[in-house]
This record gives structure tokens, sequence and C-alpha cells, in this order.
């Protein structure tokens, strides 16, 4: 069942500020360039502190500093956009779904996937150092 | 910030591997382990001599990419349960 949006609202923001396309529509996630074109991180994003805690957090700090990182940055929001969400997962529909998770794909390949058991209990910092070599190594 | 869970299991919103004395080894992520009983949410089931894949190659795939869910909630008998990991620690 979908939260209030006031709710995720900061939650949103957390990424769309590190400057993240939020894809809501179906429309919006197929016309993506970051599915075919360079690099592009999809984060599939989540109310659950549980995980999503450290998730975002995560993601910013990977993409804080200098090094490598990818060309293109979106996002959708597991169970509240929900047929945005359900177009991401279909673009890697080998992969079990789960949220928060973050799928990197470079010149239309899934090269890298982070699902949210890799991200329970772990810190921000742990979260981004997995991200930080994704990044590096497909640069 | 995220939407948290109080005065459930330790264990609750972490995706863990449930070891039993039997043929059945589930994945899925535990809700609560309350009143001798483990509760999962999303979970996915191996049975040893009916599934297609050992039970390694399943906690393998597993391990990597998590599982496709058989089940929306699931709920195993504590007495019959042999072990409790999480598999982000596999």
């Amino acid at each position: 069942m979908p939260y209030p949006e006031m709710m995720l609202k900061p939650m949103r923001h957390e990424l769309t500020m590190v400057g993240f396309d939020e894809l809501t529509t179906n429309d919006e996630v197929e016309s993506w360039p970051g599915w075919n074109e360079g690099t592009g991180l999809l984060v599939i994003n989540s109310v659950c502190g549980c995980a999503a805690g450290m998730a975002r957090p995560g993601v910013r700090l990977a993409l804080d500093g200098e090094g490598a990182r990818p060309d293109r940055l979106a996002t959708v929001f597991a169970g509240q956009d929900l047929d945005a969400t359900a177009a991401a997962r279909a673009r890697f529909p080998d992969v079990p779904p789960s949220s928060p998770s973050m799928a990197l794909f470079k010149d239309g390949e899934l090269v890298f996937f982070l699902p949210r058991h890799r991200i329970e209990g772990r810190t921000a910092e742990d979260v981004a150092g997995d991200l930080r070599d994704a990044f590096q190594s497909n640069a | 910030m995220g939407t948290f869970h109080i005065g459930k299991h330790e264990l609750h919103g972490i995706t863990v591997v449930v070891d039993t004395e039997g043929a059945e080894t589930y994945v899925g992520r535990c809700d609560d382990i309350v009143d001798g009983r483990v509760i999962l949410r999303d979970a996915a089931v191996h049975r040893d001599g009916e599934s297609a894949a050992s039970k390694q190659e399943f906690l393998d795939k597993a391990a990597q990419w998590g599982v496709f869910a058989d089940h929306k909630r699931l709920v195993i008998a504590e007495t019959t349960v042999a072990s409790i990991r999480r598999l982000g620690e596999l």
C-alpha cells in the first residue's frame, strides 16, 4: 500500500538533490537514455529503513568526490510508483526484484547489481565502496 | 531516513536463510520471530530431492542475486529450524 507522498518527499529528495532523474511513469522509464548510452545507474528506492536507511546515504557517498561515476543517474520508487518500477524491472527480468537495490548499465548491458540483502545491516561507507568499485571497473 | 518497525525481532527486515531439520531451506525477508514461529516475507523454498538445483546452487544464486519469491508470507515452526543466517553474509 503506498505511503503518503508527504512522507516520501524527503526520501525522493535525497537522490534527486545529487542529480538523479526521478522516473515516475512508464514513458519516463522507457525513454531514459541510461539504459543504452554509456553508463547509467538506476536506484530502486524504498521506504524501508531496515535497508534503505543506508542505501541512499551510500549512493550519495559513492557519487561524492572525484572518482569515476556513471554518465546518467535515475531512480524509481518501489511500492509507490508502481508502473515505473515494473517497467524498470522489466529491463532485467532475470534478476529477482528487491528494494532498495541498484543496477548499473553499460552500453545496454547490466554490469553490476546490488540487491537489498547486500545493503541490509551494512554502513553507508560499505555500500559506497561497492558502488565505487563498480563505477571504476566499468568506467 | 526511512520507515522503521519498532517491537519486532532484531532480524526484522533482514533477508535470511532458514535451514531446517528436514529437506526444506528457506530464503526470505524476516518479518518476525515470535511465539515459536519464524515469519518470512517474499520467500523462496528449496527442497532437497525435489528442486532442480542443489541446495548449494540455490544458495549461491540467492547470495548473488536474491530470490524470486514463491510465497508472500511464510510461517515456519521454530522447532523445525536448524539455523538462521543472514543471506548477505553467505
